[in-house]
């Protein structure tokens, strides 16, 4: 009997008692006929040879493994980042389940979000009577002070008009007129959900600046001296933004962050629940139209945002997540020429402290192999980042990234010596990388979770950054941005490098003799 | 602290203040309390979720991809349309199965056809046959290949089927399943289950090749219907069946093959864990290959003994006999996880919310280990969900079908039970409010839960849950004594 009671087996240990073996066995042998094991066996090496990645590059219509979400996904992000607001989804009612689902296993946290149901009947006739009751029921019961309205692929395949379903639904008397209920249309068959983020957040200070989808004034800007500040779809948000603040706050710049959800994902437990915590005020929202200039630190995330920030006279300056030293420099130059603040040698301290740990660590990652994929703005941080290190970015792949992205990539790599073979692969999912990890090998992976299913079938151990991450803990909670997050990302490369020597140096009385103490 | 008839009564009043009347009045008929002697639990289920409530629910994809079809492990699922809802339930759902990723297995996998614009405005088809293509050179030890309908497909007119039809001729013998279910179809994920079940029905078992696969049969051959296999749970069934001397022909669905299901119409009892998602294929399979099919529980020691007789009762007595040995075997360890854990969670409440089988399934178990259930519901159960459950609850059990965010905060803050056991969307609310808190669905990734190995893990779990030392931590030091 394999259980104990005194040491439960669990799943991954109980299985492999001979019970359970012999069971698999049986059910194997006389029930699934399974193919043959000769056929099993060359199809496994098959998928590995240059000829199978061929064929595998040549799809045109299956996408397998890809590493991007839809356009909703994002927009719930950016509605979550607003004080007191509360993300409804207006469509099926399982999408909402999904975003739900989804940011509480990355965060280990609650997400609230509600959907406007819709089913048979409103594919029929539309969904305006889910739009009226949804408003209502959501207003009532949990006392939001702003609706941020998106929709799914449902309602945008019926054309459903959210700036006249609300408006009707405020006539009806669901909400007050005043209620603040700004929408976006995020389709999810177009883009991803960097592109939801976008249309949700241009979607929401489109509302506040250019008076309320005509049903208030539209504000004047009066210049100030102040900066507005924009993320981006950041699965590190609880510990990016408030590092972020902090060094705006060590350079004594005036400044605002436009979504910031680093709160509500990021509460305490001590008996209460908080539906609504932090987040960007309305009145912040309404006052960022005064501001200097907005910088936004992933500019594939907020495209439409900044072309929209732009046209009411702000400076905008869009980064493609910065990282590392020259990246940190770069933003922090910005903001200094921008305001006239000089950096503080507190901050040039850190960065210091960060060129001394490349410093101490280079050796170990120069000329080290890097395979990544993610999100396009996160690939160009990385890859100038790992380029800084002396590392060679081999493969930089993005699903969501397209041919421009990879042009600009390219660039990056052709213009260092430690990009030389390195190439970008846009429009590509992991399914591809496979291939790509199988005849080009690498030392190491950069990905999400799901990045572990090619750790599993290539051998290359994977470095969990991006989004989402499911399968470790707390990792979103620490910043990677700023010379602090460097350091960190840096000590994360390092961990799993020494993890790797260490596993590959312990064979007792075979390998051992590279066994080091001192590293 | 349970509470009595009248005090339900009144929380249930007062929870729907909030709700604006036309709400209240909708939701009034899903709240109620068990009072023994009734024939049901008096609530109303099954229905549409009222829009902006924050409803737990899911959709019909999730039920159809999600639940019944996923876990299949040789076939290839496509997820027919935008990339997300592949993207969302991809290895979610802890199906475990043994096999290589890739090359003959693809359980852990997203395939989807990743619409666009373009594909909406001018039709999925020639895409859908292009993938299918695609599939049969990347993956060409599939045995089978669903399609997967998001909400999309249903509404732009997509003909799968007749894809299907075309692809499975040029495809000899290939299996080809297109399967109806858009997210905006029924009210829950139960419609999906639904609809599963008969693609399983219609494009399996009425196209399969009698003497494809064959084996010979047994008096004793059995199919388990409805073990997702989450973190384990139908091996830990199947091992029982087996010592018992009964021979497990297929599993449906979890760690399942397309050969089992085109084989179970061969066994001589379907034994079925959810009914809520299977008991639509096990009822045709009694009414067109007159196979018999009972419901059992292998939750907690209690249910799976009168399982585990029941299911002996329509055998020989060798089969009986066998069983009262599978019993008595694990018996002393059962007995031992009673005897540490019991005095530990002893008089513990526990509220419930799950999908259409735990709420009631999960009960026995909690009470062998002397803990007690004082709320409980579906999130897509119906009405004979309710009437089974009322078999498993005690007079006075708070009722929720289809719960609000809103009423299942405001019943646990009232109820204050020791521990609730939901999904991940509520776990995170309530482990805030300092109440200990297990997933229901995913086993808070350990599991299996199922047999009497995973009766083990179960109580482990519920004690490691309840009893852990974070929850004295919730309160500053220097609150409590302010």
């Amino acid at each position: 009997m394999p259980q104990n009671v005194e040491k439960v087996l669990d799943h991954e240990t109980l299985f492999r008692e001979p019970e359970y073996k012999a069971m698999f066995e049986n059910k194997r042998t006389n029930f699934e006929f399974r193919v043959p094991a000769e056929d099993l066996a060359n199809q496994i090496a098959y998928t590995k040879s240059w000829e199978y990645r061929e064929k595998n590059f040549a799809r045109e219509a299956l996408t397998v493994n890809p590493a991007k979400a839809c356009q909703p996904l994002g927009a719930v992000f950016a509605a979550v980042g607003f004080e007191k607001t509360l993300p409804f989804v207006h469509g099926s009612q399982g999408c909402v389940a999904y975003y739900r689902s989804h940011f509480s296993r990355h965060f280990k946290e609650p997400t609230s979000c509600v959907s406007s149901s819709m089913t048979e009947d409103a594919a029929v006739f539309g969904g305006l009577n889910n739009m009226i009751d949804g408003l209502a029921n959501t207003y009532n019961l949990y006392k939001p002070e702003m609706i941020a309205v998106s929709t799914t692929c449902m309602a945008e395949v019926i054309g459903d008009d959210l700036d006249a379903f609300i408006k009707t639904s405020k006539q009806k008397g669901s909400i007050p007129a005043e209620f603040d209920v700004p929408f976006a249309h995020t389709p999810a068959f177009v883009g991803s959900h960097i592109t939801g983020y976008d249309n949700a957040l241009q979607g929401i200070i489109k509302y506040f600046w250019d008076g309320k989808a005509g049903q208030g004034t539209a504000l004047t800007r009066v210049p100030n001296e102040s900066i507005n500040f924009i993320g981006g779809f950041d699965g590190f948000v609880c510990g990016n933004l408030p590092e972020i603040r902090r060094m705006l706050g060590l350079m004594g710049v005036d400044h605002t962050v436009l979504c910031d959800p680093s709160d509500v994902w990021n509460t305490p437990t001590d008996g209460e629940f908080r539906m609504f915590d932090g987040g960007t005020s309305k009145a912040q929202v309404e006052a960022a139209i005064n501001a200097k200039a907005t910088i936004s630190f992933q500019g594939y995330s907020t495209e439409k945002t900044m072309k929209l920030i732009k046209e009411h006279g702000h400076e905008t300056v869009s980064f493609n997540h910065p990282m590392g030293v020259t990246g940190t420099d770069a933003f922090l130059m910005k903001v200094s020429e921008i305001t006239g603040k000089p950096i503080p040698p507190e901050l040039e301290r850190e960065r210091g402290r960060l060129v001394d740990a490349i410093a101490d660590s280079q050796a170990h990652l120069h000329g080290k192999r890097f395979a990544l994929y993610g999100d396009p703005d996160l690939m160009l941080g990385m890859t100038a980042f790992l380029l800084e290190l002396g590392a060679e970015p081999v493969h930089v792949l993005s699903t969501n990234g397209d041919a421009e992205w990879g042009r600009k990539v390219q660039a990056l790599l052709d213009a260092s010596p430690f990009g030389k073979n390195c190439k970008a692969y846009p429009k590509a999912d992991l399914w591809h990388m496979r291939s790509l990890l199988f005849t080009e090998k690498v030392d190491f992976l950069i990905g999400n979770t799901y990045g572990k299913y090619l750790e599993r079938d290539c051998g290359t151990p994977l470095i969990r950054l991006g989004f989402p991450i499911f399968d470790r803990h707390h990792h979103h909670r620490f910043p990677i941005w700023g010379y602090q997050g460097g350091l960190r990302v840096l000590t994360m490369l390092l961990d799993e490098y020494f993890e790797a020597l260490d596993a590959n140096t312990m064979g007792i009385g075979t390998t051992d003799y590279s066994y080091d103490i001192i590293r | 602290m349970s509470l009595t008839v009248d005090e339900n009564k009144a929380l249930i009043e007062e929870v729907l203040k909030a709700y604006p009347e036309k709400t209240a009045k909708k939701r009034a008929k899903h709240l109620g309390t068990f009072e023994e002697g009734k024939p049901d639990c008096g609530v109303k289920s099954n229905i549409k979720s009222l829009p902006g409530v924050m409803t737990i629910r899911g959709c019909a994809y999730a039920g159809s991809k999600g639940v019944v079809w996923g876990p299949i492990k040789d076939m290839i699922h496509i997820s027919h349309g935008p990339v997300g809802c592949g993207q969302y339930s991809w290895a979610s759902r802890r199906n475990y199965y043994i096999g290589e990723t890739g090359i003959d297995t693809f359980g852990t996998m997203q395939f989807t056809s990743d619409f666009q614009e373009k594909d909406i405005v001018f039709g999925g088809d020639k895409k859908l046959e292009k993938i299918i293509d695609e599939i049969e050179v990347l993956f060409p030890l599939n045995k089978g290949i669903t399609i997967q309908s998001e909400c999309p497909i249903g509404l732009i007119g997509d003909d799968i089927e007749a894809v299907s039809k075309k692809k499975a001729k040029e495809y000899v013998g290939k299996t080809i399943v297109p399967v109806r279910c858009e997210g905006f179809r029924g009210v829950s994920q139960s419609l999906g289950h639904h609809i599963a079940n008969d693609a399983v029905r219609d494009w399996i078992f009425d196209k399969v090749d009698p003497n494809k696969n064959t084996f010979e049969a047994t008096p004793y051959d059995v199919a388990i219907i409805g073990d997702y296999n989450i973190g384990g749970d139908a091996w830990s069934s199947r091992i029982l069946l087996e010592e018992m001397g009964l021979r497990v022909i297929a599993q449906w669905s979890g760690d399942g093959t397309i050969a089992e299901l085109e084989n179970t119409p061969k066994a001589k009892l379907n034994v079925l864990h959810c009914y809520r998602s299977m008991n639509y294929i096990s009822r045709h399979m009694e009414e067109k290959y007159g196979i018999p099919w009972v419901e059992y529980n292998f939750f907690g020691p209690s249910m799976i003994e009168k399982s585990l007789r029941e299911i002996a009762s329509h055998f020989d007595d060798t089969i009986k006999a066998n069983t009262e040995v599978v019993i008595a075997k694990y018996r002393a360890m059962v007995d031992e996880v009673i005897a540490k854990y019991k005095p530990r969670l002893e008089g513990k409440k526990v509220m419930l919310f799950v999908g259409g089988l735990r709420p009631r399934h999960v009960i026995g178990a909690y009470e062998d280990l002397g803990m007690e259930v004082v709320g409980t519901g579906y999130e897509f159960g119906h009405g004979d969900d309710y009437q089974r459950t009322t078999h498993y609850v005690k007079d006075g059990t708070l009722i929720y079908d289809d719960v609000t965010g809103y009423e299942f905060e405001k019943f646990v803050e009232k109820v204050q039970p020791d521990l609730v056991g939901s999904g991940i969307k509520e776990k995170y609310i309530f482990q805030k409010m300092g109440v200990p808190f297990r997933q229901m669905h995913s086993w808070d990734y350990s599991g299996p839960y199922h047999g009497y190995d995973g009766f083990a893990i179960f109580a482990r779990d519920m004690d490691m849950a309840i009893n852990s030392p974070v929850w004295g931590l919730t309160k500053a030091p220097w609150k409590k004594a302010a």
